[in-house]
């Protein structure tokens, strides 16, 4: 069963930036946008697996630090495809802190 | 309800079919397949690279378990069909699985064909077809033992380089006069032979195998010319069998293949062949191009579209073999009624024979020089008249093209060929996306087909494509905006800033109306730039944010996610303690890779991004600072040992660079900045290559600017002469101050001095008195807030805090019921 995992206060994500989140050798990113809003992803660009916590933030997208792709953070669908994605996880925000449900 | 479609066979030609047939219709049918062996599907073509230890098996797959997931096929390998009921439309597989059918697809592909042979029923007698002869291969070679493969064809000749590649004697047994005698001619056929023989394949033509003798397994080998030999596997490439069994056993019509008409339809009009099992109007193909053809006219009619039907293919051959090029197509030989274009160098092993009937190609093969075979298929396959071109045409395209100075020969170039390599997109699909999609310029080619997307060096190509797709309405793409995002050009841009005040990328995005708030990584990057050239650093905040992830963390990204750290080396000039120094780093970091970089400097590649951190610590206590080998910005200064050391040299060039690099490191230019320093004309710094090159003479100093060795090399143009090294420091401040200013972003100083001309940037600079006094100083003014250390400085403000995970500690975190 999935449940809610305290990550960090929000405050340590830097705005327009990411941190990495690693658990059980997986590697998640964790964004915030120019609006504070808080995405998690998968840190694997389904292109060439590009490490996507190292990419560009723009609105609600990712641009992969490898081919640039265009990743949808609240979807985690790839720009202008419909086939491949990347994982995502729901994130909420308790008192300033990050919830992750895995 | 869907339609339900079951496959026989989970090879290329089937999963080629199915993939076609989601091109058109993704929904139409729920679809099955039955794999015999235990993979996924995999490109049987590459099995000699996978024999030659060239490629893994890995590499070869074509449609991964992924593929099958997320197209909701369900695929049962290692299992196999037995009997098909097509009066009930239900198929029994060998696991004892009965499922019913609406369309049935038998790809199954064909067999190793081994000829009666004294002792062939000995095991390790084999044919090379499948991934588990590859196997076979592999474990059971040895290289006190020969390996023996029969048959001088195409699969024959890979298989035999494969297993001569670990050093195994091989012995290769053909039984006519020339090797490939199917596709090849027989002066081909020599040079072949002879390439192969320096691979270590030992050939004996006309020659067959007299008997195979051992206990059990393959011992002993002896042959029709008397001879024999000890060995322990003999590989049969003889040809192959088409799968017919269960058709015919089923009822449906068989003669050599599986009967299929033009739509790839059996006797049965619900059960369609496909693929080396199939049989056309009396021909079977055991190649892939062949069976991509017909797949793609299968795959119509199972998604319900009328099309012309399958007509033949011509059969052509590449040899897959790593270092030699070999092509052949058509009737290769001809006859009395043709004529043959031949140019043959047996020197360099190039030859190319054209066979020609009634002014059209019919015939042709290439060996070692393949890379016109696409344009002689084309121009066979369309049957053009070539008449006018039989004197040149055996020189090729290129040169065709160059001496018709169109300049302009797309339109020769078949829809199948291959634009852009990084990407693996061809023509077609990039004619096809301007056309349906309507795209109108390059920059939307582009973003969606990402042709020229990567390094950019085939965008020529993708604009001559468009251009010609477009006839009329093509306008070009002067005028459009720098990005998507906007339709403004750099010139406008820098003049909104330039009379404009701002504080931040955003407010310039809103006062020149951006599509969207936050730009991407074409516009953001260079906004910023714009910005803190206008300002300088002490009154624009370079925006970390707006930056690349390599001018944002201060190091160069690599494709696994690690970093690499280059300190500066000024002026490529070093010492014992600082290499002993750095080696202790590298040593007490674990680096996995030192390398010496092309600008004089220790590349130490393989750095994981926490450690970056305390990396830099030990690199700034040993006196380093950032080499800002990511930077756009100055990178190195070359410099050769100049009149310290060397006997031709006039100027001290190793002082000379390192001052250089010390009143010029940290500025941010436009694109990355490269300067060299040769202490006499013989240039051993290559300095013309350079952004700015310095040569010496014994009069002073030569100036060089705007070289690059990049894709396109470009050797610099000469500015001016000066007397000593005060007024060379003078020049080049000037010279780097107006290229900042002047170039627009991302615009390296080959590329801005073929925009604005050599002699503009004289004008500006050498023909204007007090310009070099006027931009030398506002280099100056620049570098006073430029020149710290990025390493020590992000150190010192928490920057890069961020730069290690959040490592989730699950028994510390109190966890919540899911909602």
């Amino acid at each position: 069963m999935k449940t809610w995992i305290k990550i960090i206060n929000q405050e340590e994500i830097p705005i327009m930036g990411s941190r990495v989140l690693e658990y059980k050798n997986q590697e998640i990113a964790i964004f915030k946008n120019r609006e504070n809003k808080i995405f998690a992803i998968n840190n694997i660009c389904p292109h060439k697996s590009g490490k996507l916590s190292e990419g560009l933030v723009h609105e609600n997208f990712i641009t992969c630090p490898l081919h640039s792709w265009d990743i949808n953070l609240s979807t985690g669908q790839v720009l202008n495809e419909d086939v491949t994605c990347s994982n995502i996880y729901e994130i909420k925000l308790e008192n300033n802190i990050i919830y992750i449900k895995l | 309800m869907k339609e339900k479609l079951i496959v026989i066979g989970n090879g290329m030609s089937g999963l080629r079919t199915i993939e076609d047939l989601f091109d058109i219709k993704k929904d139409k049918y729920d679809i099955t397949i039955f794999g015999e062996e235990p993979h996924y599907n995999y490109n049987r073509i590459m099995l000699s690279y996978l024999l030659s230890g060239e490629k893994t098996f890995e590499d070869t797959i074509i449609n991964d378990k992924s593929w099958y997931i997320e197209n909701n096929i369900t695929l049962f390998k290692g299992d196999k069909i037995i009997s098909i009921n097509k009066d009930k439309k239900v198929v029994t597989s060998q696991n004892g699985k009965e499922l019913s059918y609406d369309k049935l697809l038998i790809a199954s592909g064909s067999t190793s064909f081994i000829p009666k042979t004294k002792g062939s029923e000995l095991l390790n007698v084999i044919g090379f077809r499948k991934k588990s002869n590859s196997d076979t291969i592999l474990k059971i070679i040895s290289k006190d033992k020969a390996a023996i493969v029969v048959g001088g064809g195409l699969l024959g000749l890979e298989a035999a380089y494969g297993i001569a590649k670990h050093g195994v004697k091989t012995i290769l047994v053909h039984r006519s006069e020339s090797i490939m005698s199917q596709q090849l001619d027989s002066c081909a056929g020599e040079l072949l032979q002879k390439k192969l023989e320096s691979c270590g394949i030992e050939f004996k033509l006309n020659t067959k195998i007299e008997k195979i003798s051992g206990n059990k397994i393959v011992e002993n080998v002896s042959f029709t010319d008397g001879t024999s030999i000890e060995a322990n596997i003999v590989v049969f490439a003889t040809g192959i069998i088409p799968n017919t069994s269960l058709a015919k056993n089923s009822g449906i019509e068989v003669n050599k293949g599986i009967i299929v008409n033009d739509f790839l339809q059996t006797s049965n009009k619900d059960i369609f062949a496909i693929g080396e099992c199939a049989e056309h109007k009396g021909n079977t193909y055991g190649l892939v191009a062949p069976l991509y053809e017909q797949a793609k006219f299968c795959a119509q009619k199972l998604a319900g579209i009328e099309n012309s039907g399958y007509k033949g293919s011509i059969l052509s051959t590449r040899l897959k073999i790593s270092g030699i090029d070999l092509f052949s197509a058509g009737n290769y030989l001809g006859n009395n009624n043709c004529e043959e274009l031949i140019l043959i160098d047996k020197q360099m092993g190039i030859y190319k024979k054209l066979v020609i009937y009634k002014d059209k190609i019919i015939g042709i093969v290439l060996y070692g020089e393949t890379s016109d075979a696409s344009w002689y298929l084309k121009l066979f396959k369309e049957e053009t008249d070539i008449s006018d071109l039989r004197s040149k045409i055996l020189f090729g395209k290129l040169d065709l093209d160059k001496n018709t100075q169109t300049g302009n020969n797309i339109d020769l170039i078949s829809d199948s060929e291959e634009i852009c390599g990084c990407n693996g997109i061809n023509k077609g699909v990039i004619v096809s996306a301007i056309k349906e999609k309507g795209l109108k310029t390059l920059n939307e080619v582009k973003n969606c087909t990402k042709a020229g997307a990567s390094c950019g060096s085939c965008l020529d190509l993708v604009q001559q494509i468009l251009q010609n797709t477009l006839g009329d309405n093509y306008q070009s793409d002067i005028s459009e905006g720098i990005c998507p995002c906007c339709e403004v050009s750099h010139k406008k841009i820098k003049e909104c800033i330039k009379n404009n005040d701002f504080t931040n990328v955003y407010d310039v995005f809103e006062k020149l109306s951006w599509s969207n708030k936050d730009g991407c990584i074409k516009c953001r990057p260079a906004i910023n730039y714009y910005l803190l050239v206008k300002y300088n650093d002490d009154k624009y905040k370079n925006d970390k944010r707006s930056l690349l992830i390599n001018d944002r963390v201060f190091a160069n990204i690599q494709k696994d996610g690690t970093y690499s750290v280059v300190p500066r080396i000024w002026g490529g000039v070093t010492s014992p303690r600082e290499l002993k120094a750095m080696a202790d780093i590298a040593v007490k970091y674990n680096v996995p890779t030192v390398k010496f970089t092309g600008g004089q400097r220790l590349d130490m590649l393989g750095v994981k991004k926490e450690q970056l951190s305390p990396m830099w610590k030990d690199l700034n206590d040993a006196g380093f600072v950032s080499g800002q080998a990511y930077a756009k910005g100055l990178r190195t200064v070359k410099t050769c040992v100049g009149n310290v050391w060397c006997r031709f040299g006039t100027q001290d060039a190793m002082q000379t660079g390192i001052d250089i690099e010390k009143f010029t490191w940290g500025s941010w230019t436009p694109h990355k900045f490269k300067v060299g320093v040769s202490g006499c004309p013989r240039n051993c710094a290559e300095s013309t290559i350079k952004d700015i090159g310095v040569i010496a003479v014994d009069s002073g100093w030569e100036i060089h600017i705007a070289g690059n060795g990049g894709i396109k090399v470009r050797v610099t143009d000469f500015l001016c002469k000066v007397k000593n090294n005060e007024e060379l420091y003078l020049y080049i401040k000037a010279i780097m101050q107006f290229y900042r200013e002047d170039a627009y972003y991302l615009e390296r100083t080959a590329h801005w001095i073929e925009r604005v001309g050599l002699e503009y940037i004289k004008n500006i600079l050498l023909n204007t008195k007090g310009n070099v006094i006027f931009y030398a100083k506002r280099f100056e003014e620049s570098q006073k807030h430029a020149q710290i250390d990025p390493w020590k400085e992000s150190r010192k403000n928490g920057f890069t805090k961020e730069f290690s995970p959040i490592v989730l500690d699950i028994k510390d975190s109190p966890s919540f019921e899911a909602l």
